[in-house]
């Protein structure tokens, strides 16, 4: 019979663990795993099981939307920027949109403001449940992500209803919005906001007690609020950290002023936290679409201007000068005044401004997007630096990049 | 927003530390510009944050062809106490594009540099980490200048390429 305690290893174990991390290892995550939700490569230096740099490495999904929209005149830029980040199209519309009319100086009739917020908070509450299905799929919760999808596919019906796209609707147009709500659209939002935040209760009553859930998130990626203003982040994931900065209550824009919402912060800037924030923000775009659905203004939903925005098509049969409004504007398009302008609104993930700058053509000279992922992507690094490499996942599921807002 | 009289004091208050720095002041619908000199952008930066605008949220350039010099970059700073917003812009040639970097300042200027870099070709000396972040790395150019045409890529793999053989070329 051998003798056994050569392989009894047990006591030797530490020393070999410490002779397992004197070697580094640099892995590739990505640019294809299915945890980057996109096409984000991730340069990963491993210290065993642990977490030591990661750089991220983007571009694969850089289209040259800016260069495209160059070379379009102003109304159909629009729908060219819209893809740019994928689930917020509606903000991304808005960034520029705003943009466009403050260089024009431009009134926006009540109506298709408040028209505007109500489809700028679903895609809100759209952009979150995406959000909450893909981050607890990465984290294991699997059936989470059914009923995030469920909610957001009635939120994409209504976008068709309203504007005949579930996605990347060109809804907001320079001016307004291109035509009023649909009959019995309202009614079917109100309803789905009775629904909508006794779902999200239900999505707490499945998270909220997973012990699983709970231990991945709390304590994990932390970042501190000050090192976070020094990268420049904004959105869910400084408010995370105790910072009540939010775009719609200290610069409002679109009669944001009007309603009354308050803004979810975190305490610590955990992944926990950022998961509460976001979970409460659902509730508090419900509000606000109640109140602007309760207080809809009477009125155009489009500006009167007819240099801007198309003549109604009745009119088109009846009056030359209409005939030719339309003309012009179809064939070349209206011409803003020359100028700059760097136009920020909140998105679902952060400050989402447009440059834009006018030579006084009919066409952009140029436009930029300062995409809230790009910018918040910097954080990466330090949310995982020191963690271990299942935090990374989680860390990537709480960041929210969208990579065609990070690539353009 | 500053108003335009503040727009002019602030100027005047970073021109007295430093007669160069500030070249103009732009004020167009109710926001505020200062045009810096590129070699002081840092200075007139570290100058702001000491005023309060503690926060860059973002950095992007501009190709101003045919006008002269061409390009330009543009920082938005951010005062989240007073709420207030500033732009600064300096303006290089295309011959010397050369700025000298913020990042060792504001950690958050590091991917946009790299953006204006990539698209634009404006060299950000001092950065730490200057390559192209976007396009591939052996990719020769800038394609956000005006003068870089739209379509200036071969499509490759299509049917075209049965018909007339390496038609690109």
């Amino acid at each position: 019979m051998t003798d056994t305690t050569d392989l009894d290893i047990v006591d030797r174990v530490p020393a070999v663990g410490a002779e397992d991390t004197e070697e580094l290892l640099t892995i590739n995550m990505g640019p294809h795993h299915p945890a980057t939700h996109g096409v984000l490569r991730v340069m990963v230096t491993l210290d065993g099981e642990v977490v030591k740099d990661a750089k991220p490495v983007m571009g694969y999904l850089h289209t040259g939307i800016e260069k495209t929209a160059e070379d379009k005149s102003y109304w159909k830029v629009i729908p060219v920027v819209e893809r740019m980040d994928y689930l917020a199209y509606y903000f991304n519309a808005l960034a520029f949109i705003g943009a466009v009319e403050t260089l024009l100086d431009l009134d926006v009739p009540p109506r298709a403001q408040y028209l505007r917020v109500i489809h700028l908070e679903l895609n809100r509450i759209m952009s979150h449940l995406v959000w909450i299905g893909t981050a607890m799929l990465d984290l294991g919760a699997i059936s989470m992500f059914w009923y995030g999808f469920r909610e957001r596919e009635t939120i994409l019906d209504l976008f068709e209803y309203s504007s005949g796209q579930r996605m990347h609707t060109r809804y907001f147009q320079v001016g307004g919005v291109i035509e009023d709500i649909p009959t019995g659209w309202a009614a079917k939002v109100k309803k789905f906001c009775q629904e909508m935040p006794r779902r999200a209760d239900q999505y707490a009553a499945i998270l909220e007690k997973n012990e699983i859930l709970l231990r991945r998130l709390r304590d994990t990626g932390v970042v501190s609020e000050a090192r976070m203003l020094e990268l420049g982040v904004t959105g869910p994931l400084l408010r995370a950290a105790g910072n009540p900065w939010d775009l719609r209550k200290a610069q409002p824009y679109s009669s944001y002023d009007h309603f009354d919402f308050k803004i979810p912060i975190g305490t610590v800037g955990d992944n926990y936290d950022r998961f509460r924030v976001r979970h409460a923000e659902l509730y508090e775009s419900v509000k606000i679409i109640e109140q602007a659905l309760d207080g809809l203004p009477e009125g155009p939903y489009i500006t009167e201007d007819r240099k801007i925005a198309l003549p109604p098509r009745h009119e088109l049969a009846t009056s030359m000068e209409a005939l030719i409004h339309h003309f012009k504007l179809v064939t070349e398009g209206f011409r803003v005044p020359p100028g700059e302008i760097y136009y920020p609104i909140e998105g679902p993930r952060g400050e989402l401004g447009c440059f834009v700058r006018s030579d006084g053509s009919s066409k952009p000279a140029r436009v930029h997007m300062r995409d809230p992922s790009f910018t918040n992507l910097q954080m990466f690094p330090d949310m995982v630096r020191d963690g271990y490499i299942a935090d990374f996942i989680a860390a990537i599921a709480m960041l929210d990049p969208i990579v065609g807002g990070i690539d353009r | 927003m500053p108003d335009a009289p503040g727009l002019e004091l602030l100027a005047q208050d970073l021109r007295r530390s430093d007669a160069e720095a500030v070249v103009d002041t732009v004020y167009f619908r109710d926001r505020a510009t200062l045009v810096v000199n590129p070699a002081r952008v840092r200075s007139v930066l570290a100058a702001l944050r000491d005023k309060g605008f503690r926060s860059l949220m973002s950095v992007h350039g501009v190709d101003y062809w045919p006008e002269e010099p061409r390009l330009g970059v543009h920082y938005e700073l951010l005062d989240m106490r007073e709420v207030d917003r500033i732009t600064v812009k300096a303006r290089v040639p295309t011959d010397a594009p050369a700025l000298p970097s913020v990042t060792p300042d504001w950690p958050t200027a590091d991917f946009h540099e790299r953006e204006v870099y990539d698209l634009f070709g404006v060299v950000f000396e001092g950065h730490p980490d200057l390559r192209r972040i976007l396009m591939p790395e052996d990719y020769e150019g800038h394609p956000q200048r005006r003068d870089f045409p739209v379509g200036g890529e071969p499509v490759h793999f299509t049917y075209n390429e049965y018909e007339t053989p390496r038609y690109w070329e």
